[in-house]
């Protein structure tokens, strides 16, 4: 393996297992904030225990986020060096706006919120939590804003062999952003909802005490759920559309689609090796003509295909790479245009297939606990703890196909708006040697593993114990009445 | 205004060393200043509500050099890749290890958490220095800004001198800090250990600052470096007074007197090249388009207030000493939920 592989493994790595906590984050924290404005509001107790139950699980997730951030942000800088020079003039705004915008806010009053119980006035505390939550929001739409231009460059002009930024705003309000924000933060309401759901039930399945709490979060859950998933579909079209325009040979791989086809079926299921370029030996399930509404939103229009693409690829971008010594075994070499098949065609259904799982195990769930009902059989519990898994692959295997999509690209060119921007991943790579990057892929992978570890089995315990664990003395209203404990610590 | 720009580094590099300085230390200090449970949970719970926050600077730190000198951010950070590595891990094990700690009720959960805190803030500290330091003495860099040389070129003599000046700092600091924020014997035994460690701890900070002015300075750092004298020494009467507020507000004007002495003695520079000086990383050269400086300007000027006024304020909620008399009894899951009333 050379420094190329080891450093996109890493990265890839290291990326979806924040992505793992990201989402659970942003869903989970919007909606604790409204459990505790309901508290507010209504004076249940019920909804106290909602939002500690809920937050507590919620915190042993952010430390998880919050650590595993911290090397996101360093890392361009230490393995794609190269990259970094190139981009850093557009790309690091945004990085650092997230920074100085969101990631100070957030820290900030989630520190106030975990301990500010009985050091502040109920509404003040209350304000904390929705602080805390937007300020996610908001650095997810500056990362995304970042990775978008990756995928889509606008803004810029090319000055002594680097993009240059003309327009901020161009940047922040890429019509790429501007669909996947939504589909991003639809897709973590969707992993939120599952985790509500799943924990939910598995305790109504076992009868504990509280059930009026239980009761209200698979409610809750499924219809967040339900919401979150339209949005995925409604955003994702969107997203379907640009990328028909701003990637078409993401768009074919993503149907290994090898010749262009009019009207282009979208393929459900494939049997055989998509791998091979010349399609010889796939059989596919097809729905005709959804693959040009998904790109057009017109049932009869053209869809190129990877076999027609490539040559229009090498006419604008090249047959060879450079003959350049930094760029190692492929210094000369014949560009490859075409991303993995396998990943991108399966990773784009596996995305949509398990959010699917997950709403329809969410409703399923739904309807099974309704009118105080509870299913006694052992599948029953299995339903509920799977389905928690089933958003948290769909958004992995989503970024998957989105990132693996682009590839030979880092910086990917635009065909439809600023001319000869764009990077390939091959020259992004830091000079550095194998032993260091193998050193940090291996010390990270292990930390992380461990790391994983010990959370689930932190969540398994707080879960295990229900409210009891985080609500000691049943007790609704002691909050802010003795001064001299703290009420939460570390 | 890319002066301007580096001048923002410098500060966000000051707020970073003094703000997650004292939580080092206090991390560091854990199993010296704690002696039982309850004490190591009140040294962890004067830092619980802020750590994160602290730990900010750093990333906007660095997410700002990205944005203001890419060509700094990525010599910088590629050069030091393995240092840099030990210190994520570093910080990633603190991080955890302070949420985690006091999560599970039992004595050999927790020493393992603890070990792990004062091992990352160890480290942490080591390697803010080891970094911060290389980049002043400049490291092997070709034309290209890439590193010529080992993986272990970051690691010289003076860069170790580096490493211990901040981690000797972070140690004093903290300790003043929890002089300031305790009751009680803890606060006794932080002040006291202030006072019995400070001249040996700070040693390796004075040798750092004079081999940087012997070598790069000018009049005015030399003025920075009496001020960083003048302000410890300052700290360290006023902490035989008692004052432990002045003395922590002293720590804070010798921190900024030493983040001013080394970035002015780097100035013009932002990275030098140990190589060729023509190759040396510039103020002027590494930085980003006059737009982006703008852009950058204007969120900064927006931003960093509205930081400073909220940050001030969680400061301010938490004013109070803590003691052991505040810290509740411990409350953790301890088994399953109870089957409750068929529903
Ligand atoms: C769509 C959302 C999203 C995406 C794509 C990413 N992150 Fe993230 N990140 C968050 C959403 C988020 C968050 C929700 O805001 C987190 C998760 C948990 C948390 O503490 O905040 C966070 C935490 C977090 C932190 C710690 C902040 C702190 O100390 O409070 C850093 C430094 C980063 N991220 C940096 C990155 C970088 C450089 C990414 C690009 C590769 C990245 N994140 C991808
Ligand atoms: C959090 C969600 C994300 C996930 C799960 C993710 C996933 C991945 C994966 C799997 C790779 C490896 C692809 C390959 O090597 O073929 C990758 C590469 C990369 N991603 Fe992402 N990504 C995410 C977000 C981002 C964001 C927000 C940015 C930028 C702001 C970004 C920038 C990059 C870069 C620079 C690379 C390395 C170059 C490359 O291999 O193409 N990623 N990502
Ligand atoms: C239901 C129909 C869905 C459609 C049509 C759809 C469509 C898309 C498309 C076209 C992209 C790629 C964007 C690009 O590369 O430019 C994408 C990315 C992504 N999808 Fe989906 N998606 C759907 C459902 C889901 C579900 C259920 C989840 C998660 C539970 C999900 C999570 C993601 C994530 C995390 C990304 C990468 C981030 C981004 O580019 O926004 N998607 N989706």
């Amino acid at each position: 393996m050379d420094v190329l592989d080891l450093a996109r493994w890493q990265f890839g790595i290291t990326t979806v297992y924040h992505f793992l906590m990201v989402p659970l984050t942003i869903g989970l924290s919007l909606l604790v904030a409204g459990m505790q404005t309901a508290w507010l509001r209504t004076g249940e107790r019920k909804y106290l225990a909602m939002t500690k139950f809920w937050g507590k699980l919620l915190l042993i997730n952010f430390a998880m986020g919050v650590v595993t951030g911290i090397v996101q942000e360093f890392q361009f800088g230490m393995a794609w060096s190269a990259y970094s020079r190139f981009v850093g003039d557009v790309f690091g705004a945004p990085l650092a706006m997230e920074g100085l915008v969101a990631f100070f806010v957030e820290s900030t009053f989630l520190g106030l919120w975990i301990f500010g119980w009985d050091r502040l006035p109920k509404k003040v505390h209350l304000a904390c939590a929705w602080a805390f939550s937007l300020a996610t929001m908001i650095s997810a739409y500056f990362i995304l804003a970042a990775n978008s231009w990756m995928q889509h460059p606008v803004g810029v002009v090319m000055d002594d062999g680097r993009p240059r930024l003309t327009s901020i705003w161009a940047v922040l309000g890429n019509n790429t952003v501007l669909a996947a924000f939504p589909h991003t933060i639809f897709g973590a309401f969707a992993v939120a909802a599952s985790f509500l759901v799943g924990i939910a039930a598995w305790h109504l399945w076992r009868r504990t005490e509280e059930g009026a709490v239980w009761r209200a979060s698979v409610k809750l859950g499924t219809w967040v759920g339900v919401v979150a998933f339209a949005g995925l579909a409604v955003s994702g079209d969107v997203q379907g559309k640009l990328m028909f325009e701003q990637q078409p040979m993401k768009m074919a791989a993503a149907e290994a689609l090898c010749h262009t086809e009019q009207p282009a079926s979208f393929s459900v299921f494939a049997v055989g090796d998509v791998a091979r370029q010349d399609c010889e030996s796939v059989k596919s399930v097809t729905v005709p003509a959804l693959l040009s509404f998904l790109a057009h939103n017109d049932f009869s229009s053209e869809v190129k295909g990877i076999q027609d693409l490539v040559p229009m690829y090498q006419e604008k971008y090249g047959a060879n790479y450079p003959v350049d010594p930094q760029l190692g075994e492929l210094s000369g070499k014949p560009i490859d245009y075409v991303p993995s098949l396998p990943v991108t065609y399966w990773g784009f259904r596996l995305m949509i297939g398990f959010g699917g799982i997950a709403v329809a195990s969410g409703l399923a769930i739904l309807w099974l606990t309704r009118g105080g009902r509870v299913p006694r059989g052992t599948w029953f519990k299995w339903l509920a703890l799977g389905s928690i898994a089933t958003p948290f692959l769909g958004n992995s295997f989503g970024w998957i196909f989105t990132e693996m999509g682009r590839q030979p690209f880092v910086v990917v060119p635009n065909p439809s708006g600023v001319d000869g921007v764009w990077m390939f991943t091959a020259r992004a790579v830091s000079n550095s040697t194998v032993g260091e990057v193998l050193t940090s892929l291996v010390a990270l992978t292990l930390v992380y593993g461990v790391l994983a570890c010990v959370e689930v089995f932190l969540v398994r315990r707080y879960v295990r114990a229900g409210v009891a664990g985080v609500l000691p003395d049943g007790e609704p209203d002691d909050v802010g009445k003795s001064d001299d404990h703290l009420q939460f610590a570390y | 205004m890319e002066t301007f720009w580096f001048c923002v580094i410098a500060l966000l590099w000051l707020g970073y060393l003094f703000l997650e300085g004292f939580d080092f230390g206090v991390g560091m200090l854990l199993p010296v200043l704690g002696r039982d449970e309850t004490e190591r949970r009140v040294l962890i719970n004067t830092i619980g509500p802020v750590w994160d926050g602290n730990e900010v600077w750093l990333l906007v730190a660095g997410g700002a050099t990205f944005a203001a000198f890419p060509d700094w951010y990525a010599s910088l950070f590629s050069s030091a890749y393995l240092p840099l590595t030990l210190f994520l891990i570093a910080l990633i094990g603190r991080g955890v290890a302070f949420e985690y700690r006091g999560k599970v009720d039992s004595a050999r959960w927790r020493r393992v958490w603890d070990t792990v805190i004062v091992a990352g803030s160890w480290v942490a500290a080591l390697g803010v220095g080891l970094v911060l330091s290389a980049n002043v003495f400049g490291l092997p860099l070709d034309a290209n800004g890439d590193r010529l040389g080992s993986p272990f070129a970051a690691i010289s003599l003076e860069t170790l001198l580096g490493a211990f000046a901040v981690a000797g700092y972070a140690l004093v600091h903290g300790a003043v800090f929890l002089s300031l924020k305790t009751e009680g014997e803890v606060r006794e035994r932080a002040r006291s250990l202030a006072l019995k460690v400070a001249p040996l701890a700070l040693l390796p900070l004075v040798v750092l600052l004079l081999t940087v002015q012997l070598r790069f300075g000018s009049v005015w750092t030399w003025a920075a470096t009496i001020v960083v004298a003048l302000a410890a020494l300052g700290a360290y009467t006023r902490l035989v007074l008692r004052r432990e507020g002045q003395a922590f507000a002293l720590m804070g004007v010798a921190v900024a007197a030493t983040v001013t002495a080394l970035f002015g003695a780097l100035y013009p520079n932002v990275l030098p090249s140990t190589l060729d000086p023509a190759w040396s990383l510039t103020v002027a050269g590494a930085a980003s388009s006059p737009y982006t400086l703008t852009v950058m300007t204007w969120v900064a000027a927006f931003g960093t207030p509205a930081v400073l006024v909220y940050q001030g304020w969680t400061y301010w909620v938490f004013r109070k000493r803590i003691g052991a008399r505040h810290i509740p009894p411990v409350h953790v899951p301890t088994g399953d939920a109870r089957v409750g009333e068929p529903s």
